[in-house]
């Protein structure tokens, strides 16, 4: 297993390069140098061309990227000149935030997807079945923030409960505590997620009670409730640790929708801004993160599946 | 002595066994998807779908360009079927144009993953070794970039439109039915009639394209649907966002940024209508796919 580990890790450091030097060429060809933005329209080229040479932006692509990479390593992430300040200190201040947002939503919808799945396979075609398939059936082919449109027109506006725009407040406590606002954008988060999830986990389920093993587990007398906590439970929640690892950087896209819409200050909303802002250090910071997320959530998601099941350790 | 021949019996069924017509296994597989209630909705609303799309505004004019802003924000009326929107435009009318949109951007987007796909796949099943290795670690690498910032960036740069749209998703979304179509041809290059064509002569372009692609059809056009799916939604995430489809042209998505203003001045019209829309197409598509899937898969059929 260690050997297997351990090729998985080299590989995945290979495909992480990869992905890191095709996103850094790809936005360097988009947005060469920040000099025009820096010494204004009326610079003439000579100024331009000077800026560039003493930044290091008149260096071939290759040469940026190793430097780039080496700064990355020290924890330079760049300067973003549209905010003044360094791309580290902007992500720092922004990550506890959406780290929150992201991580209470997968929590739910991993308690609230596991149950419903197997619900909806034991009680196959019968009428709670029928209606929270086809409930996960229509979320799931809705953008995620249509779910969140909805949520806010019928629980902030027709039935004032709860706010429609998440919480501003710095302190990452504060927004723990703060349900009235906070509540609406988790909503949003943690549905998607368990629309996609209960339907693998309901297919899973089904898979599992097709087997053979249950049928001697009931014939040994095992009472129901053990059937399903010992052995449907375990088994069938196996692709589910592969389908969360992939579903992380799922996760940091998701914070980009819901955090526009609900105005919640994380990452997301970072991008957003930048985007609107033409800020490309921090676009390129951020979508970096993403291809590293993606990585790391298919490596988890190998390693963690590795460990749950002994079938594949052992093969 | 030798067997007598006997006259053939041609109007007769043979003893003991029903005759029916050899079916190839595509029709069967059709045959399987027909019977498949949900399947036959999807597919009538995505007919609904273009219609509406393209056929609607035939009997339905709008003016799209021209903006009248003393008729922005109108509830429904008999005039607005749907009312109108900021710039005093039909919604009605913008839905259907958006439609157009959002079915050409998912079909095209489709074509060009699945296509690319293809070639990569079976040129890496067929010729193997140190060529398939080195494109299925391309082909990782592909599959880490996270699409919906890489369209969002270039959209900034250079503008949103359906071809650029269609290329972009396209491009960055070829690697699934890569894999999909890898593992079919290394699975069908051993039988015997590709045995048999390279016997014959057949070069390597010859037994891809006539004989190995066309038994990959099944799993291939299980993805598509599910290709259309991701571009349109994707692209409602880019509209919503404001980097979608601008004046004149109109998207699904671009059709709801902002729309968290529309909804705090109870303009229910502008977004839900267009989210219903986006929805039910999604939905449309994920019933065929769903379909075709358990069509295509023979453990399920019915005999």
């Amino acid at each position: 297993m260690l050997a297997y580990l351990l090729r998985r890790l080299i590989t995945s450091l290979i495909v992480v390069f990869g992905v890191s030097i095709g996103i850094f060429i790809l936005l360097h060809a988009v947005y060469p140098s920040p000099a025009r933005y820096v010494l204004g329209l009326r610079a003439t080229q000579l100024d331009v061309d000077v800026w560039n040479k003493q930044n290091g932006y008149a260096d071939p692509a290759i040469t940026q990227y190793l430097r780039y990479m080496g700064h990355l390593l020290t924890g330079n992430l760049g300067f973003s000149y549209v905010e003044n300040q360094s791309v580290w200190d902007l992500l720092k201040e922004r990550t506890p935030r959406s780290v929150w947002l992201s991580g209470i939503s997968l929590v739910f919808a991993i308690l609230i997807a596991i149950p419903l799945g197997i619900f909806q396979a034991v009680k196959r075609n019968t009428v709670g079945d029928n209606v929270a398939t086809s409930l996960a059936f229509i979320t799931y082919s809705m953008p995620s923030f249509f779910l969140g449109l909805i949520l806010i027109q019928v629980f902030a506006f027709s039935f004032p409960i709860l706010g429609f725009e998440a919480s501003q407040s710095n302190n990452v406590f504060v927004i723990m505590g703060d349900w009235k606002d906070m509540t609406l954008p988790v909503a949003t988060l943690t549905l998607v997620s368990v629309a996609a999830y209960s339907r693998y986990m309901r297919s899973a389920s089904m898979d599992v009670l097709a087997q053979d093993y249950i049928k001697v587990a009931r014939a040994k007398g095992l009472p129901e409730r053990l059937v399903m906590g010992r052995h449907l439970v375990r088994n069938a929640s196996l692709p589910m640790v592969t389908l969360i690892g992939l579903s992380l950087p799922l996760l940091l896209a998701g914070n980009l929708i819901t955090e526009s819409l609900f105005n919640y200050p994380g990452l997301g909303l970072l991008f957003f801004t930048s985007l609107n802002k033409v800020d490309y250090p921090v676009m390129l910071a951020y979508t970096l993160a993403g291809a590293v997320l993606v990585v790391v959530g298919n490596l988890i998601a190998d390693i963690a599946l590795t460990v749950a099941d002994p079938r594949i350790r052992l093969a | 002595m030798a067997t007598q021949l006997q006259p053939l019996d041609i109007g007769r069924a043979p003893e003991g066994g029903e005759v029916g017509s050899v079916q190839s296994g595509l029709r069967l597989a059709l045959r399987e998807f027909a019977s498949n209630r949900l399947a036959l909705i999807g597919f009538a609303m995505l007919l609904f779908f273009v219609l509406f799309s393209w056929v609607g505004p035939l009997f339905y004019h709008t003016d799209q360009t021209t903006t009248v802003l003393g008729l922005a924000n109108q509830a429904p009326t008999g005039s607005h079927l749907l009312g109108t929107d900021t710039n005093g435009f039909d919604v009605l009318g913008r839905m259907m144009k958006g439609g157009q949109a959002a079915l050409e951007i998912g079909a095209f987007a489709a074509l060009v993953a699945i296509v690319l796909g293809a070639l990569i796949g079976s040129v890496a099943g067929l010729v193997g070794g140190l060529l398939d290795g080195f494109l299925m670690r391309i082909t990782d690498v592909f599959l880490s970039v996270p699409l919906l910032f890489v369209v969002l960036i270039m959209a900034v740069r250079f503008g949103a439109t359906v071809l650029s749209l269609s290329l972009l998703i396209g491009a960055f979304s070829w690697q699934v039915p890569a894999r999909l179509v890898r593992g079919e041809v290394l699975t069908l290059r051993e039988r015997d009639f590709v045995l048999a064509a390279r016997t014959a002569g057949s070069s390597q372009t010859r037994l891809i394209w006539r004989h190995l692609l066309p038994n990959a059809f099944g799993v291939v056009i299980v993805n598509v649907t599910f290709q259309m799916v991701d571009a349109i939604l994707l692209v409602s995430y880019v509209g919503f966002l404001g980097f979608g489809l601008h004046f004149p042209n109109v998207d699904w998505g671009d059709q709801l940024s902002g729309s968290i203003q529309y909804l705090e001045d109870g303009y229910w019209w502008q977004i839900f209508p267009v989210g219903a829309c986006i929805v039910l197409t999604v939905m449309a598509l994920n019933f065929i796919g769903d379909a075709l899937r358990d069509a295509m898969d023979v453990r399920l059929r019915r005999r």
